[in-house]
């Protein structure tokens, strides 16, 4: 018992917390802008790879790493515009959309990877972002070391939660956006376009699952690896449920799982002598599974989530 | 009522395939004028309105409104937001509103630019408001639409509209999920904006409404005007003529001695989650020879209700009895066996099996019966016959007994139900909502099956929101509220109304 109370109040513990979750985050407000909008996007597996691999052969290719994360974005809103044409204006199933998707972009990904680099045998490295080293807040104690001592992009998956929010909450466009989730008429009767917010949706947050992706290429690691992803996509989903679609419960969520991670590795350590190792890799999933059963009987479902809707059909 | 001109539509035509929706239909409207809309169901009211509201393109004909210095200018077709600025605005049938978002989000919906970083919330607030104030239209501005009544969302969606400076308001069937009461205060909220020089279209079916409130009356059959009239010169008689295209028979009820009861309820309670769907401590007895009518509004337990006796909820205390009988396990079999037929609420949904044929709909909760399956096979032959026969005498009109029972209008759907329920001797009908939504040729037709069945001795349970059907079928009459029931003797609209709204005379 003593060990894990020493592993929770260790700086290095909550640090890896949040940078296994920042992929996570990434992931979840992707999914919870779609959804938000009345489309489940389960390309956000494929997505995540796709802007793994963009990201990364970007950067590779000579790009500055701010560039690698533009294109990354780039590449996501297309895989994301390729969803949405399916699933909006074509109103086809978006379970088996966003599935092709994911086959689509995860294949596309390794496809492209392999005929650029034939012959390779280790996967070449980039240099990827750095710990940021702010002066003052990264020397705060405690939370310096688990806050400020990350690297750019944990503090942008930060920001992007802030932003998410304040667009949800704050402004006309979240209301649009939250409207057409809930009823799509309601947002045709008032002249706006329910096609043009729900692809605008889909476009910015299947971007955003790309940068959950390019995160993992280009500051969790340094090269690009088949199956780098494991699921991580698939978490987010749940999540997005987890959280009820609220933004700041997402942050929790995503935070939640990435902390069960980073313990199980550390426990893992500690006790594996005692316990086969797989028990400690399923612990993350287990718990989530849990956490998901709970929550998921309250979660209030935007009213039109995967009904299409159709322009003159009333 | 000034004679200034607002709206003319000119010669509009739509088609659906090879339906003619709407065929060169001309209308004008004045400043501060009420126009009624009238038609059988599928005359073609809601299409006409919905080219104008831009939510359909006609394949013919224009629009021309007048611009708010009183100039006539051509409207852009087919798009809501060019509507909307020409100051049309429309309140739909069903609801278009958000339920997750406050009135006020509603209201401010699409006009304010999408992309600003901040909103003015009071300015809109404060502009809502002011519309509320003139217009007595008052609805609670931050509570989340989900959780408002139907009444109030009626006024989000006309303040919708008016906030918008709406100067033409087309309104479909505002009155349909109404108490009386409210009805009368929407129609005195819209007098008062007529006063200010708005103009009205309100598409209706009740003709009392109609020859209330409006100035002037247009009639719509088969897709064309087939009239105008000013409302000072119009009766029930003229406008039903027009309607149809001629005179409807006055349904006769002769009187009945009630024989021995055919259902008892006793002490039926039901729980569920949501207080509208639930029943406290009912109790009621229906005879045979003799029509018991359930007022109400929607969503005061008549679900809970149809469902108790037709076997789809077990109730959680009291008990049925059916033609003298206890019902100890309701299921949906035991009831049909007992002699319950059901013509439930959403014909299509839970009335027939859309995909399956029209002969296979006709003998669907008789399968065991040996006249339609031996050893668990069907006889097909058999089944066409019956089919055949039921087509014939229910007048079922169609595509035929083998094309798929979702191809047929909603008229013929609830004639094919009729068939079936009367064909297996039922000894109670639980009528749910019976004529909702058909026109009247169909609908005087159900009422005439339903006083047959009545004759012929049995028992009918007929739950109706239509005051007005209640009042022409049913002998005794009960009020539903809150899941109570609640008799009464009185045969006033006034009363019954009052009844409904849950108001203890």
């Amino acid at each position: 018992m003593m060990d894990i109370l020493q592993i929770l109040l260790s700086e290095s513990f909550w640090a890896a917390s949040l940078r296994i979750a920042t992929p996570l985050i990434f992931g979840v407000m992707g999914a919870l802008l779609c959804e938000k909008s009345g489309v489940l996007n389960l390309g956000i597996e494929g997505i995540f790879a796709a802007g793994a691999m963009c990201g990364w052969m970007a950067v590779w290719l000579g790009a500055g790493l701010w560039g690698g994360v533009l294109i990354a974005a780039l590449a996501g809103a297309f895989f994301g515009l390729i969803h949405g044409i399916l699933t909006v204006p074509l109103g086809l199933s978006q379970h088996v959309s966003g599935l092709g998707v994911t086959l689509f972009a995860t294949s596309l990904s390794y496809f492209t990877y392999r005929t650029a680099l034939p012959n390779v045998s280790s996967p070449p490295r980039i240099e990827p972002f750095r710990a940021l080293d702010i002066p003052l807040l990264s020397d705060i104690p405690f939370l310096g070391p688990v806050l400020f001592q990350q690297t750019a992009m944990t503090m942008l998956a930060l920001l992007v939660v802030g932003l998410v929010w304040y667009v949800l909450n704050r402004t006309a466009l979240g209301v649009a956006l939250k409207a057409v989730g809930d009823n799509p008429d309601s947002v045709d009767a008032q002249g706006l376009s329910v096609y043009g917010l729900r692809i605008g949706a889909v476009m910015v947050g299947s971007a955003l699952m790309a940068l959950g992706g390019a995160f993992l290429t280009m500051s969790a690691f340094d090269a690009f690896f088949f199956g780098m992803v494991n699921g991580r996509g698939w978490i987010c989903i749940a999540l997005v449920i987890f959280a009820s679609w609220k933004p700041g419960k997402a942050l929790l969520g995503a935070l939640l799982f990435g902390a069960f991670d980073a313990l199980q590795v550390r426990l893992q350590t500690e006790v594996g002598a005692m316990v086969p190792g797989q028990v400690f890799l399923m612990a993350p999933y287990v718990l989530s599974i849990f956490a998901l059963v709970v929550a998921a009987r309250k979660a209030e479902y935007p009213r039109a989530l995967l009904t299409p809707w159709f322009k003159g059909q009333r | 009522m000034t004679e200034s001109k607002v709206l003319s539509l000119n010669a509009l035509s739509k088609r659906f395939g090879s339906v003619v929706a709407n065929d060169a239909v001309s209308l004008d409207l004045h400043r501060g004028e009420v126009l009624a809309l009238l038609g059988e169901n599928g005359a073609g009211k809601t299409t006409l309105m919905n080219m104008l509201f831009g939510h359909y393109m006609p394949d013919g004909g224009s629009i021309d409104v007048a611009s708010p210095k009183g100039e006539m200018q051509p409207l852009t077709l087919g798009h809501p937001q060019a509507a909307l600025s020409a100051g049309i605005g429309m309140v739909h049938q069903h609801f278009t509103l958000a339920e997750n978002l406050s009135a006020l989000n509603n209201i401010t919906l699409g006009s304010e630019p999408l992309f600003a970083l901040r909103r003015d919330r009071a300015g809109a607030r404060a502009k809502v408001q002011g519309v509320m104030d003139r217009t007595g239209l008052v609805a609670p501005l931050d509570t989340p639409v989900g959780k408002l009544s139907v009444g109030e969302r009626q006024r989000v969606e006309i303040l919708k509209a008016l906030y918008r400076d709406a100067r033409i308001l087309v309104l479909d069937e505002p009155t349909a999920v109404l108490t009386p009461q409210e009805a009368d205060t929407l129609f005195e909220n819209i007098g008062a904006m007529t006063g200010d020089g708005l103009a009205v279209i309100f598409i209706s079916h009740k003709l009392r409404e109609v020859l209330a409130f409006s100035h002037r009356i247009a009639v719509l059959r088969h897709g064309t005007k087939v009239g105008e009239i000013a409302t000072s010169d119009a009766d029930e008689r003229v406008i039903a003529r027009m309607m149809v295209g001629e005179d409807t028979p006055v349904t006769q009820r002769d009187a009945m001695t009630p024989g021995a009861p055919v259902l008892t309820l006793s002490g039926i309670s039901v729980r569920n989650p949501s207080a509208r769907d639930s029943l406290t401590d009912v109790n009621l007895t229906v005879q045979a020879h003799e029509i018991l009518g359930i007022a109400g509004v929607s969503g005061n337990g008549q679900s809970a209700l149809a469902s108790v006796i037709s076997g789809l909820r077990r109730p959680d205390s009291g008990s049925i009895q059916v033609d003298g009988d206890e019902i100890l396990h309701p299921d949906p079999k035991t009831m049909i066996k007992a002699g319950v037929g059901r013509i439930p609420e959403d014909r299509h949904h839970d009335g027939i099996v859309g995909a399956m044929s029209v002969a296979e709909n006709m003998i669907i909760e008789r399968l065991d019966d040996p006249e339609v399956q031996t050893n668990g096979l069907l006889n097909r032959s058999a089944m066409a016959a019956n089919a055949d026969r039921l087509s014939q005498a229910y007048d079922v009109r169609g595509p035929g007994i083998n094309a798929r029972a979702r191809l047929l209008s909603g008229g013929n759907i609830q004639k094919l139900i009729l068939a079936r329920v009367f064909e297996q001797g039922a000894r109670l009908i639980l009528a749910n909502q019976p004529i909702r939504g058909l026109d009247m040729g169909a609908a005087a037709e159900v009422s005439r099956r339903l006083l047959e069945a009545r004759a012929g001795g049995a028992g009918v349970l007929l739950i109706s929101e239509d005051l007005d059907e209640i009042l022409g079928l049913a002998d005794r009459i009960m009020v539903i509220h809150d899941g109570q029931l609640t008799e009464v003797t009185s045969r006033n609209r006034e009363d019954i109304g009052l009844k409904m709204a849950g108001e203890h005379t």
